[in-house]
């Protein structure tokens, strides 16, 4: 029999972690699901985010959440010059299916590959003091190194949303995403405002890196775990989403953590893409999605 | 190239890796010719499908574990010999591949790349939840006292390779060159357009997939006996499977000895680098050399010598 105690607790670890999950998927629901940029290298940006997070920690010992916030800057512009270097070698062309793909393929695996050359592959951890502390309430337990990065990814998201929706700019990657000829009629430059939500996605990385080293060490082969994850997520959530890809982050992460705690830890990096699949063949647009 | 030539060339390759066989004893050369030849067995497979046809697949590295796990669990269970083994892997593949055929019913373009990726981790999580052949540990296979008239074992592996990989590039070839070449251009270029015109794409699409994943079986299948120790992080590398898109793209995609040429130089390349530098190095250059290429010769090598010969012609 399934314990109750142990079943409020994988509801509770998997809400956190899909809360998690949300923050790590954003900036592919910004990217992939409004720009149509397969940007499979999207976790590997995150893990980069993860190793800048330990090695300021490690070196000045700064919380790595505001490590994250200070170098998204940073991320933005790199992933400003990435989107300007994809749309002159593809996008101008009208290549961006194949051979954009297979760029970002190898852009994940060359970021991997100099992160182990330079930092080899042994695992690397943060240390803040809330990391190994726990709040219980009753039965339940609420470990700190799950819920600062829950409630972190919930203003994310939030912030986003509002981004997304209230502002100029915000308004513009929308439409960019709907109607790219439309919006050049209006006068604006779909190249600029693709560029700037480019640049707005990889920012979301450095923040989703330091979460993620929060929670657990990090080593670079991490990420791809992550690819199933992300894509399965944006999908579920109906493409660009905000509001559906957080719901669909919440019911990933209590999925996989029923999965662990049930049927075993073993089988939890199937279950991503067990979702991605099913809902790729049952009901492509997603859960909320714009058919 | 006429077809005399191209035989005549395959048949002289072969001819020389034989040959090579009784001048060489250094067991390294074979071990760097392998690996090489394993890599453009990869990148013919998935140039039938991602170059041919255009559906792009990211998990090469699925099948090809398919391949070498079949070989373990088959050889564990009846100790069958290396022919029926491949063969084995071979179906193996070939079935699973008509499986992500039928997949291209329903998913198009990244949706079937994603898709494919998903299915390579999904048989990754039951390797590794299958303790008949290692799981997680992995699988120990004692390399076979018979090697028939070869001073040893690799030698002969070799050897087998090379067959193998030279009836890929023939079928590869022959389906490239061939009326069913035709369609399966005809459906990369616009699906819709092709099935109006004609041409049946499913029937296409399925053979194309098949005989990738069949290949892809087969060129996993010796696997296990090249490395005698087999475990999920090296069958399902991710390595294997950024090889198998590079080597084509470097090469070209659309002809059949663009993987081919591909294979010959970032293989090459790799092994060079691999003694010369550092392994890790050796796995970085293809990643570059692939995003280099992609970025400022999307044709490739292939697309490269046209375009120059265009000129000259002028």
């Amino acid at each position: 029999m399934v314990s109750a105690d142990l079943l409020a607790n994988a509801v509770a670890a998997g809400v956190l972690l899909g809360g998690f999950y949300a923050a790590v998927a954003i900036g592919l629901a910004i990217v992939f699901g409004q720009l149509d940029i397969v940007n499979i290298a999207h976790p590997a940006f995150i893990i980069v985010g993860s190793y800048v997070a330990w090695i300021v920690n490690s070196t000045f010992g700064f919380d790595p959440v505001l490590i994250g916030v200070a170098v998204a800057p940073l991320f933005f512009g790199l992933g400003v010059a990435i989107y300007r270097l994809y749309y002159a070698a593809f996008e101008r062309t009208g290549q961006e299916s194949l051979s954009g793909l297979a760029f970002f393929f190898g852009v994940m695996f060359i970021i991997e590959v100099v992160l182990i050359m330079v930092y080899g592959v042994d695992y690397r951890l943060v240390q803040a003091d809330y990391i190994g502390r726990t709040w219980s309430v009753g039965f339940v337990d609420f470990p700190l190194r799950m819920l600062v990065p829950f409630t972190v990814a919930v203003a994310l998201t939030g912030a986003v949303y509002l981004y997304l929706s209230r502002t100029f700019m915000g308004r513009a990657i929308q439409a960019v995403a709907q109607d790219r000829l439309a919006l050049q009629l209006m006068g604006a430059d779909p190249v600029r405002v693709k560029q700037w939500a480019f640049g707005l996605g990889i920012a979301t990385a450095a923040i989703a890196g330091a979460l993620l080293i929060i929670i657990g060490p990090v080593e670079p082969s991490v990420g791809r775990q992550y690819i199933g994850r992300v894509f399965a997520i944006v999908v579920l959530g109906g493409m660009g989403s905000i509001q559906g890809m957080f719901i669909a982050g919440l019911i990933l992460g209590v999925i996989e953590s029923m999965v662990s705690t049930f049927v075993g830890p073993s089988w939890a990096p199937a279950v991503a893409f067990g979702v991605l699949g099913l809902t790729l063949a049952l009901r492509p647009a997603g859960l909320f999605g714009r058919q | 190239m006429s077809s005399a030539v191209f035989w005549g060339t395959l048949a002289a390759v072969f001819a020389a890796g034989l040959a090579l066989t009784g001048l060489v004893e250094n067991e390294y050369y074979y071990n760097a010719l392998y690996l090489i030849l394993q890599a453009m067995l990869m990148a013919v497979a998935w140039n039938i499908l991602g170059g041919f046809t255009g559906y792009v697949n990211f998990g090469s590295a699925g099948f090809f574990a398919m391949g070498a796990y079949t070989t373990v669990a088959l050889h564990k269970a009846l100790g069958l010999p290396l022919p029926l083994l491949i063969l084995a892997g071979g179906a193996v593949g070939g079935l699973v591949g008509l499986g992500v055929g039928y997949l291209t019913l329903r998913l198009k373009g990244v949706y079937f790349a994603i898709a494919t990726l998903a299915m390579a981790i999904v048989v990754e999580t039951l390797i590794n939840n299958w303790t008949y052949v290692g799981g997680a540990r992995g699988f120990y296979i004692l390399t076979p006292e018979k090697h028939l008239w070869f001073d040893s074992y690799i030698q002969m592996l070799f050897v087998v390779m090379l067959l193998l990989t030279l009836a890929a590039v023939a079928v590869s070839r022959i389906l490239n060159s061939s009326r069913l070449g035709r369609g399966l251009a005809a459906i990369r270029d616009d699906e819709i357009a092709a099935e109006c015109a004609g041409v049946p794409t499913l029937k296409l699409k399925l053979i194309s997939a098949s005989v990738m994943g069949a290949m892809m079986g087969v060129a996993g299948a010796p696997f296990p006996f090249f490395v005698t120790f087999v475990d999920p992080v090296s069958a399902f590398n991710l390595f294997i499977a950024v090889n198998a898109i590079a080597m084509p793209m470097i090469g070209g995609t659309a002809h059949w000895i663009g993987p081919v040429i591909g294979a010959l130089l970032v293989g090459t390349t790799q092994e060079v680098v691999k003694v010369t530098v550092s392994s890790e190095m050796n796995v970085l250059i293809v990643g570059i050399m692939l995003v280099l290429f992609i970025t400022l010769a999307p044709q490739g090598i292939v697309g490269l010598a046209q375009r120059l010969r265009a000129r000259g012609s002028r």
